[in-house]
């Protein structure tokens, strides 16, 4: 605490810009990279990892500096950056986006060290380093010329990522993953023009800043509707939801095993953070009008996705059907728009990214050993590799929302939140809850219950290093699961200024829980 | 209207005015007869000699720029040239282009054999040509400089003549050029019936005479026609069959030219003859320019993707490219006149610029890979770029993912700019529907990219040719990636640049 209040001080007296440094010092590191000599691998990761180490520690200064209890912008940096088109470089971190940014800050590194990418590691290193910038950027913009610079320009790395270091049908998995999430940008990219000329009558000039637009302009309800629709595609392809999801089980297979990680731990973040931060935010009451066309969506992402998972055949490919139906859940808590659903859904953005994203590494190490991902070619592997199973069988759990560990409490406050304003939606979607057990389960009894046969026989078990690289991760499931309060604190008070930024352009009455209720429904 | 009644003078002539135009003019004359004259020179110095014309040229036009912001824009010469801040900003893009294609043509013409003043003296003479476009104040002296580029352009299309290939694209460039410039004459000829002048003041001026004579219909048939024939110059939908085998055929360095230079002097001509010259009739033209833009975005990107030859999938993104800028136009169109408030003039102009560099920078790195003959632009040809000369495939990658339109490039500034131009005159469909057909558009960048970068190599490949990138051809390169980059970065200064083109010399005075 006193190291908090220290660092916080230290921040604010100084007046680093801190959020500047988290998008600039990957960058560096990435030009850094790119310019080093092939000859010697070992400085060439050693850099990547001490830069990205580096971005995660200010990402976690930044965590200490946050000052819990404020619900506006943190730690704001804002300067001129295009002046005539009224576009500035304005970087803020609230309670939504504070753990994004750490979970982003911690991920890298992880994925780095853990997982090796066999051939051209100067290139590769270059790309995450990149990609780590353009999350970090998305996540962090209060202008929306510049989250959608950020938006964008992240899939450059991944194109590359996947196509260059994939498996299988690579190129085709990055072409598609490309083309789908440009298509959707190409909406918003209208749809941010628009909504900044059309704001120009009630603001009386022309900003990209979000937090004016989203307080000051004023428009009518039809021509916000359209606005807002522009934004949701973007962001809906990117979740991904029904029907614009089919981009990733074929993005996610194929992607090298640390472009799954980045991909499913937060990239899939960028389309969930999107409709909180520019969806709900800027517009409000089309947010509201609409709301059932995205709560009936994301039912159908939580049913189809855990139905299609049920029957994959490929261990990456159903971690992947997975995520759809787990990024479901997060929408449902968006749309439903009470304090708890909300706040379940943002921390059920970090718990998907931190289970997913250990699930993705875990499959990972099965391919490394096997070179083969095939539920059916896997077998008995619990007998010879115990520990491994158990660390998969932790994650997994997770994965399940089983009590105790982290997804079960995003995925409870979801329900529970949602319950009070979207009630038959919720009972659908909980019986997601269910079949999440069954296709986790299922599999795992598949791959690792019964005898090992010839092939299994040797597989190895967890090493030292890989341990080291899970155990961030399972300290998280577990740290969250039983004591999410710290997080929950730093959350809640940014979801509420949201909720009633909602209720003062709208007038919508959030309802109470159960006890106060009673005259809200009678 | 008694115009015959004038007795003819003289106009007095403003030579500092008209100055880019002589500089270039008389070095290009010194050029080709100092050279016929003397023994071959040492090389690199038709190209340097170019280059140093070029650049006085820029010298001059910015000395010219800060007279204008003085003393204001008017018109020049008996009412037949515009003096504005417009006239510049397209002189400074069109000589910037000649001095990056001498560079790259500079090692070109020696590699294929063909070193001489001529292909220098014809960039020149077509330059002058475009400036000529791009001040007009009249229709006759607009065709005088459509002739004169384009006459220049034909030869230069054919200028490799050990190439089959070369020969095709000129005299096909030629027939289809010279059907379009008769368009444009009897589209002239036909606003001269209707209007009594050709003379973009005295258009303006004659419309409450023509409404009141009620021959609108002979100016509306001539606004089609000089529609159709402008058209075919910026290569838009359906006038662009052209296009694609001229760009494929021609010697490389000659396509970049065609494409930076070409659509510069076409394009400013359409701003100056629609927006300028025919505001009053903008009602009729500026729907024919909307469905010009869908169909030109639709069909250059569509058609791109089943190309195989990157030359062919170039020109087919360059008539996409041309369907962005026409959105700038029918922007422009909605105000008409030289309206301070509309986005999409400077717009216009600004992708102009951002696509000049950028194209340029591409078709060097394309005439680089063409290896020695200019024959190798098959997609199979880039295939493995990026193991051979990895800056160059990164340079590449730059200039394809900026005219893909991903942000921090100036691609992305250049195409949010007509966006935005659009959307200000709430022509939603219009910017949808580009924003789509960049993202068909993607897919051939991308076609491109994986076979430099991820495509698996193939038997045979070893035995290609060895690349060589001159010197020259880097220098020119590596100003192109520098000049996306730093827009993409920070284009305050140029957007700033490009919103003092709406300062166009009133035609209205000149009346």
């Amino acid at each position: 605490m006193t190291a908090a209040t220290f660092a916080a001080e230290g921040a604010a007296a100084s007046g680093f810009p801190l959020l500047t440094a988290l998008v600039l010092v990957p960058v560096l590191g990435a030009v850094l990279v790119a310019s080093m000599s092939k000859r010697r691998p070992e400085w060439i990761k050693l850099t990547a990892i001490l830069f990205s180490v580096f971005t995660g520690a200010i990402s976690v200064w930044m965590l200490g500096s946050f000052k819990t209890a404020d619900a506006g912008f943190q730690l704001v940096s804002k300067h001129e950056w295009i002046s005539s088109w009224g576009i500035s470089w304005h970087l803020g971190v609230d309670g939504i986006s504070l753990f994004l940014v750490v979970l982003t800050g911690v991920l890298f590194p992880l994925a780095i060290v853990g997982v090796d990418p066999h051939h051209d590691e100067k290139p590769y290193l270059a790309w995450l380093l990149l990609l780590e910038a353009g999350v970090m950027g998305s996540f962090l913009s209060l202008d929306l010329f510049l989250f959608f610079v950020f938006f964008e320009i992240v899939l450059v790395p991944m194109y590359f990522l996947i196509g260059g270091w994939g498996h299988g049908k690579r190129i085709y998995a990055a072409t598609k993953f490309f083309l789908y999430t440009m298509i959707g940008s190409a909406f918003m990219l209208v749809g941010i023009a628009a909504t900044v000329l059309l704001a120009k009558n009630s603001l009386g000039r022309v900003t990209f800043d979000l937090v004016e637009l989203a307080n000051d302009s004023n428009f009518a309800a039809s021509t916000a509707r359209w606005l807002f629709f522009a934004f949701a595609i973007a962001f809906a392809v990117k979740v991904p939801m029904f029907p614009l999801h089919t981009w990733l089980p074929d993005a996610h297979t194929e992607a090298p095993t640390a472009g799954s990680v980045v991909l499913a731990g937060v990239m899939l973040k960028l389309g969930t953070y999107g409709f909180l931060r520019f969806g709900l935010y800027l517009f409000p009451q089309a947010a509201r009008n609409t709301r059932a066309i995205f709560l009936t969506l994301a039912v159908i992402g939580i049913l189809y996705g855990a139905i299609a998972a049920t029957m994959q055949k490929d261990l990456k490919r159903l971690v992947a059907y997975s995520s759809i139906a787990h990024l479901g859940f997060i929408v449902l808590g968006t749309f439903a728009m009470t304090s708890q659903s909300i706040s379940g859904g943002v921390l059920q953005m970090i718990n998907h990214g931190v289970s997913t994203g250990a699930l993705f590494l875990l499959v990972g190490m099965i391919y490394e050993r096997r070179h083969t991902r095939e539920i059916s070619a896997l077998k008995g592997i619990q007998s010879v590799a115990p520990v491994f199973a158990a660390a998969f069988t932790l994650v997994m759990l997770s994965s399940i929302g089983v009590p105790g560990l982290n997804g079960f409490v995003g995925e409870f406050l979801v329900l529970i939140g949602s319950f009070l304003t979207a009630r038959w939606w919720t009972v659908v979607a909980a019986s997601g809850v269910i079949l999440a057990a069954l296709y986790l389960l299922w599999a795992y009894q598949r791959v690792f219950h019964g005898e090992p046969d010839e092939d299994n026989k040797s597989f190895a078990e967890l090493r030292w290093k890989e341990g080291m690289v899970l155990l961030p991760f399972i300290a998280a499931i577990v740290f969250c699961g039983v004591y999410p309060k710290p997080m929950l604190d730093r959350i809640q008070p940014s979801v509420n200024a949201l909720i009633s930024h909602i209720s003062d352009k709208t007038g919508y009455v959030e309802p109470q829980p159960v006890s106060t209720s009673q005259e809200a429904h009678p | 209207m008694n115009l015959a009644a004038t007795p003819f003078i003289a106009p007095s002539i403003d030579w500092f005015a008209i100055a880019p135009m002589l500089i270039l003019l008389g070095g290009g004359l010194v050029l080709l007869v100092a050279a016929s004259l003397t023994p071959p020179w040492p090389k690199h110095l038709y190209s340097l000699s170019t280059i140093a014309i070029a650049v006085a040229t820029i010298v001059v036009v910015c000395f010219q720029w800060g007279r204008i912001s003085d003393t204001g824009a008017r018109i020049i010469i008996g009412d037949a040239l515009a003096y504005d801040h417009f006239s510049m900003f397209g002189i400074i893009v069109v000589c910037l282009a000649l001095i990056l294609v001498s560079l790259i043509t500079d090692d070109f013409v020696r590699r294929e054999g063909m070193d001489g003043p001529e292909i220098y003296g014809l960039y020149i003479m077509a330059v002058i040509g475009a400036i000529v476009m791009i001040m007009s104040n009249d229709l006759i002296v607009l065709f005088l400089g459509l002739e004169t580029l384009s006459i220049s352009f034909y030869v230069l299309a054919a200028s490799n003549r050990k190439r089959a290939e070369s020969q095709e694209a000129g005299i096909k460039y030629f027939v289809l050029g010279g059907f379009s410039s008769a368009f444009f004459l009897y589209g002239v000829a036909l606003i001269y019936g209707g209007t009594g002048s050709t003379n973009f003041g005295r258009i303006i001026a004659s419309f409450d005479f023509v409404s009141l004579q009620r021959s609108d219909s002979m100016v509306l048939v001539g606004v089609a026609l000089l529609l159709i024939g402008l058209s075919f110059k910026v290569a838009a939908a359906p006038f662009h069959f052209w296009a694609p085998d001229v760009y494929q055929g021609s010697p490389t360095p000659v396509t970049a030219f065609f494409a930076s230079v070409g659509k510069m002097a076409a394009f400013a001509a359409m701003l100056r003859v629609l927006v300028i010259a025919l505001p009053n009739w903008k009602d009729d033209w500026r729907p024919v320019v909307w469905v010009i833009a869908i169909l030109t975005l639709v069909i250059g990107s569509i058609s791109a993707v089943v190309q195989t030859n990157v030359k062919r999938m170039l020109a087919y993104s360059s008539i996409s490219h041309a369907g962005f800028i026409l959105i700038g136009v029918e922007a422009a169109g909605h105000v008409g006149g030289s309206s301070a408030e509309s986005r999409g003039m400077p717009s216009t102009m600004l992708y102009l610029l951002i696509y000049a560099v950028l194209v340029v920078g591409t078709f060097a790195i394309v005439s680089v890979v063409g290896r020695t003959g200019d024959a190798a632009t098959e997609l199979g040809s880039f295939r493995g770029l990026a193991r051979q000369k990895p800056l160059l495939a990164l340079a590449l990658t730059v200039f394809l993912l900026a005219q893909a339109g991903v942000p921090l490039t100036s691609g992305f500034i250049a195409k949010f700019g007509v966006i935005q131009a659009a959307v200000d005159q709430r022509s939603y469909a219009l910017a949808i529907v580009a924003m789509v057909s960049a993202v068909i558009a993607a897919f051939l960048y991308l076609r491109i990219l994986i076979s430099m970068w991820l495509a698996d190599p193939e038997a045979g490949d070893d035995t290609r040719e060895a690349l060589r990138v001159p010197a020259s051809t880097a220098i020119a390169i590596g100003f192109c990636v520098a000049f996306t980059l730093y827009v993409g970065f920070n284009p305050g200064w140029f957007i700033g640049l490009s919103e003092t083109v709406v300062n166009v010399a009133s035609s209205a005075s000149g009346g």
